[in-house]
C-alpha cells in the first residue's frame, strides 16, 4: 500500500489536480489552455533537465539561471549590435554554454571546488559579465550605444520565429517552438539517462564515485560532462527566451534557477524514484505550470505564486524522503 | 553463577519477518559469552535491541535481576549495558581529537560544568586511555587515525562508563593481530573485573582465544549453547550452520603456464622491490597485517596507483595500466576491499551492480542491453547461491554474505586474466565464505586468481601459495602443503624479513 501511494501518489495527485481545475475553471480543459501550461513551464522546463544531468554526477549547478540569461543577452548583442545572422547568434549561444560548462566541471572536478560553490560563483561572474558589453543597458534594435552611436542591426525574423511560430496540431498553429523543444529534449535527455551506458554510468557516479571509478568509469570525464549539458541545457533556454521577448532584457529571467531546481527537486517524487531523473523532471515542471494555470484562471492573485511553488516544492520532498526511506 | 544479564522469550519482527524468535540468553559475570552467528542470523537486531536502538517485540530482558527497558541507547548506557558497534565510525566524532572522544560521554552528561577546563580534559583522557593501553596522541584529530586505531578509541570510550555488560559487535574485524591481542588482553582485564562480555564474531581465532562459552544463532533461533570444557568449537560451528561443514579443499598444484609476472616492483618510497610470478589456475593469496601494503599493492596491479619502480607483464605483453579501464580492458579485475564504500552502488539493484564494468560489452553501440545484463546475473545468482528473490532486487536487502557475493560475481560475470581480491571474506559468514572460496576454486582455470587476506586462516584455507607482505615488500612465500607455521607467523611479524624462501 505505502509502495503503490510513493510510486503513483504524485502522478495521481497531477491528476486529481486536472480534473479538479477542468470542473472549476471553465476553459481549462482546451487545447489553448493545455498548451499555454506547456509554454509557460518550457524554458524553465529546459533548465531543469539540464540540471538534472548534474543531480544526477551527484553535483549540482546553480549557474543555470546566470547561463540562460547571459545567452539571451549574447544573442541580442550578437544580432542587434554585431548583425550577424540568426544562426550565427544561436551558434554563439551554445558555444557560450558548453563553455561556461566546461570551466564550471573543471573548477569542480580539478580544482576540487564544492560545487555549490563554484556555480555559486559563476553565477555571480555571468550576471555581472552580461552588462558590461552594453554598461548595463537591455539590447534592443536602434538602442543606443555606449559609444553614442545608435545600433543599426534588428533582430532577424529566423530569430524570432523560433519564439513565436507555432506549429499545427490538430488545430491549426497550436504548438509553440519552445514546447517542441522541450518535448523533444525531455525525451532525448531521458533516454539518455535510462537506455544508454553512459546514462547508467552516471548514476553510477553519482551514487559511489569510488565504485564506478573502479569499475573503470572516467569519473572526472562524466561530471564534466555533466556540467557541460547542463550549461548547453540553460543556452537553448536562453535563446528561447530571448526569442520570445524579442529583445536582450536585462531584468528577465530572475525566477529561472529557483523554478528549474524546483521542477527537478520535485521531479525525485515522480513514480518513487527518490533521486534526479528526467522523467520526473518533466512531470515536475509540469505540475508547477497546471497549478499556476488553474489558480490564476480561478482567479488567484499573481503574488501567491511563489508560495504556491515553495509549497508543492517541500510536499513534494516530504514524499520522496519520509515515505520512501520509511520502507526501507 | 548468576546471571547479571537474562533474556528470555525475546522476539522482533520486522513487517511479517520474523528476524528473533522466544530467544533466550544469559550472561554471566566475568565470563565472555560468544555469540556466533551467519549473516543475517538475527545477530545485529540482537545487539540493537540490547543497545536501546529497537524497542523488543515480546519477552524480558532483565538486568542484575531488575526489568530491563532501555528506550534509547543513553538509557542504555546509564544502565550499564555499553555496546561497541561493529562500524567503528559510529562510535568516534571524527572531526574532534582523542581526547575530547574519550571524554565526551562525561562532557555531555546533563551534570556537566558548562566550560571545560582543557588540561583537565586531556588528564581525565589519558586516565581512560592508560585503561586499556591506548597508544595513541591524545591531540590528533580522529580523521587522522587508522581505522584500527579509531576502533581502539571507541572501545576505550565505552570503557570509560564501567559497564556492568559490554557487548562487542565483531570488534576484530579491522584490527592487526598486535592490536587484535591488546584487545583481547583488555577483555581479560574486564572479565576479572566482573563485567558480563557478550562477544559476537564468526571468527574462530578469535573465539579459541576470548570464550568462555558459546551461544550459537541460527535464523533468529538459539540453536546450541556450548558451556563445558573443552569447548565444543565444531559442534558451535555446524550449530551456526545448521549443517556439517567440510573442510575447504586445498588441492596445492604447481602451476604451468605464467600468467603474470611483476619485476623488481615497488610501491613506497623505502620499500625493498619485490618480484611475483603468477600462473594459470593458481589461487595465490598474499597475507600480512593491516597496513603493510597489500592494498596498495592490489591497487597498483589494478592501475589505480604507478609503481614507484619495475615492470609488470601480463601474458607475456607488457602491462602498465594508467588506469582501472587500462587494466579491465586487459582482463585484470579487483574485487575490491570493504564492498559499501568501494564495490557496491547503492541506488542500483543487483543486476545494474553486477553488470556496472562491463556495460561498454552489454550494449549495442551506445544502448544498453539490459536483457543481456539480467541474464548473467541470473547466471550469477544461480552459480554463486546468491539469496535474493530475483535480479532486480534492491541491495539493501540483501545480507553482507550475499551482497559479497554479488561483488565476486560482477567480477566472474567475464573471463579474466588476473582476478585480485582485497579482503573478500570481510563481514562474510562462514557459509557464504566457503561458498565464495570454493567457487573461485573452481573457476580458477584460465586465469591467475590472487587473495589479499588479513587473517591466515582464511589463507591456509584457500590458498596454493602464501606470501607474506610486511613493510610493502613481500618477505616470504610458502606452498601451502606442510608449511612452516612458526616462520610464516615470525614474517607476519616482521621478525625475518631479509631472506625469502622458496622458488619465485
Amino acid at each position: 500500500m505505502a509502495n503503490i501511494v510513493i510510486r503513483y501518489g504524485f502522478l495521481a495527485l497531477l491528476a486529481g489536480l486536472i480534473i479538479f481545475f477542468a470542473v472549476a475553471a471553465p476553459g481549462f480543459a482546451s487545447p489553448q489552455s493545455a498548451v499555454f501550461i506547456f509554454q509557460s513551464v518550457a524554458i524553465t522546463g529546459i533548465l531543469a533537465l539540464g540540471v538534472t544531468a548534474t543531480l544526477v554526477v551527484g553535483g549540482f549547478d546553480l549557474s543555470i539561471g546566470s547561463v540562460a540569461t547571459s545567452a539571451m543577452m549574447a544573442a541580442a548583442y550578437a544580432m542587434v549590435v554585431m548583425e550577424q545572422s540568426a544562426f550565427v547568434a544561436v551558434l554563439f549561444c551554445l558555444a557560450i554554454g558548453a563553455i561556461v560548462g566546461l570551466i564550471n566541471g573543471i573548477i569542480i572536478v580539478y580544482m576540487r571546488v564544492p560545487d555549490l560553490l563554484a556555480t555559486l560563483g559563476m553565477m555571480f561572474l555571468l550576471v555581472g559579465l552580461q552588462r558590461i558589453p552594453t554598461e548595463g543597458r537591455s539590447i534592443a534594435a536602434g538602442m543606443t550605444l555606449p559609444d553614442g552611436s545608435t545600433a543599426t542591426g534588428t533582430f532577424s525574423e529566423a530569430f524570432l520565429s523560433l519564439g513565436r511560430h507555432r506549429f499545427d496540431f490538430f488545430l491549426p498553429n497550436l504548438v509553440p517552438v519552445s514546447v517542441v523543444v522541450l518535448l523533444v529534449l525531455a525525451v532525448l535527455i531521458w533516454f539518455f539517462l535510462e537506455f544508454t551506458r553512459f546514462g547508467r554510468m552516471m548514476y553510477a557516479v553519482g551514487s559511489n564515485e569510488k565504485a564506478a571509478e573502479l569499475a573503470g568509469a572516467p569519473v572526472k570525464a562524466y561530471k564534466i560532462w555533466a556540467y557541460v549539458i547542463s550549461g548547453i541545457f540553460a543556452s537553448i533556454g536562453g535563446i528561447l527566451l530571448a526569442a520570445r521577448l524579442g529583445r536582450g532584457d536585462i531584468a528577465s529571467g530572475n525566477n529561472l534557477l529557483l523554478d528549474a531546481v524546483a521542477a527537478a527537486l520535485i521531479g525525485f517524487a515522480v513514480l518513487g524514484a527518490a533521486k534526479p531523473n528526467a522523467f520526473g523532471t518533466a512531470i515536475g515542471a509540469l505540475f508547477v505550470g497546471v497549478l499556476l494555470q488553474g489558480l490564476t484562471m480561478m482567479n488567484a492573485p499573481y503574488y501567491t505564486q511563489d508560495f504556491v511553488k515553495g509549497a508543492v516544492l517541500v510536499v513534494a520532498l516530504v514524499f520522496t524522503f519520509a515515505l520512501s526511506s520509511r520502507t526501507k | 553463577m548468576d546471571a547479571m544479564f537474562r533474556i528470555a522469550g525475546l522476539e522482533k519482527s520486522f513487517g511479517p519477518i520474523r528476524v528473533l524468535n522466544d530467544v533466550n540468553l544469559e550472561l554471566h559475570t566475568g565470563t565472555v559469552t560468544v555469540l556466533m552467528g551467519a549473516n543475517g542470523a538475527g545477530k545485529s537486531t540482537l545487539v540493537k535491541i540490547m543497545s536501546g536502538v529497537y524497542p523488543r517485540g515480546g519477552g524480558v530482558m532483565e538486568l542484575a535481576g531488575q526489568p530491563y527497558e532501555p528506550a534509547s541507547p543513553a538509557e542504555a548506557i546509564r544502565a550499564g549495558v555499553v555496546t561497541v558497534h561493529q562500524n567503528i565510525n559510529d562510535g568516534v566524532v571524527a572531526t574532534l581529537d582523542v581526547a575530547t572522544n574519550l571524554t565526551m560521554d562525561r562532557l555531555s552528561g546533563k551534570s556537566a560544568p558548562l566550560i571545560f577546563n582543557p588540561r583537565r580534559v586531556r588528564r581525565d583522557a589519558r586516565a581512560v586511555a592508560d585503561r586499556l593501553g591506548l597508544q595513541v596522541d591524545l591531540g590528533a584529530s580522529i580523521s587522522d587515525l587508522s581505522l584500527a586505531d579509531r576502533q581502539m578509541v571507541a572501545i576505550a570510550r565505552a570503557m570509560a562508563h564501567e559497564p556492568k555488560v559490554m557487548v562487542l559487535d565483531e570488534p576484530t574485524s579491522s584490527l592487526s593481530s598486535a592490536e587484535a591481542n591488546r584487545l583481547f588482553s583488555v577483555i581479560d582485564r574486564l572479565r576479572a573485573h566482573g563485567v558480563a562480555i557478550l562477544y559476537i564474531s564468526h571468527r574462530m581465532s578469535d573465539i579459541r582465544r576470548v570464550a568462555d562459552r558459546i551461544v550459537a544463532l541460527r535464523d533468529g533461533v538459539i540453536t546450541g549453547v556450548f558451556e563445558e570444557k573443552p569447548l565444543d568449537y565444531e559442534g558451535a560451528v555446524n550449530a551456526m550452520l545448521g549443517r556439517q561443514m567440510g573442510h575447504a579443499a586445498v588441492t596445492v598444484a604447481d602451476a604451468t603456464r605464467k600468467v603474470f609476472e611483476a619485476n623488481d616492483l615497488r610501491i613506497a618510497p623505502s620499500a625493498r622491490p619485490f618480484s611475483l610470478t603468477l600462473g594459470d589456475g593458481e589461487v595465490v593469496a598474499i597475507t600480512g597485517l593491516v597496513g603493510v601494503g597489500k592494498t596498495k599493492l592490489a591497487e597498483t596491479l589494478f592501475g589505480v596507483r604507478r609503481p614507484l619502480g619495475g615492470t609488470m607483464r601480463l601474458a607475456r605483453q607488457d602491462y602498465a595500466p594508467r588506469t582501472s579501464a587500462d587494466a579491465i580492458a586487459a582482463g585484470v579485475f579487483l574485487v575490491a576491499k570493504d564492498r559499501a564504500e568501494s564495490g557496491i552502488v547503492a541506488d542500483f539493484n543487483l543486476y545494474k551492480n553486477m553488470s556496472l564494468p562491463f556495460l561498454p560489452r552489454l550494449s549495442l553501440g551506445s544502448i544498453l542491453r539490459t536483457r543481456a545484463e539480467r541474464a548473467i546475473a541470473r547466471e550469477q545468482i544461480q552459480s554463486l547461491g546468491i539469496v535474493c528473490r530475483n535480479e532486480r532486487d534492491r541491495m539493501q536487502t540483501l545480507s553482507g554474505g550475499n551482497q559479497q557475493k554479488v561483488m565476486v560475481g560482477r567480477w566472474l560475470s567475464q573471463p579474466s586474466q588476473l582476478l585480485i581480491l582485497d579482503e573478500p571474506f570481510q563481514g562474510v559468514d562462514i557459509a557464504a565464505r566457503r561458498d565464495i572460496a570454493a567457487k573461485l576454486r573452481a573457476s580458477a582455470p584460465g586465469r591467475a586468481t590472487l587473495l589479499f587476506l588479513t587473517e591466515l586462516d582464511e589463507a591456509l584455507e584457500t590458498a596454493d601459495r602464501i606470501l607474506v607482505m610486511s613493510e610493502h615488500t613481500i618477505v616470504g612465500e610458502h606452498r601451502n602443503a606442510n608449511l612452516d607455521m612458526d616462520r610464516l607467523l615470525a614474517q607476519v611479524a616482521g621478525e625475518d624479513k631479509d631472506d625469502r624462501r622458496g622458488a619465485a
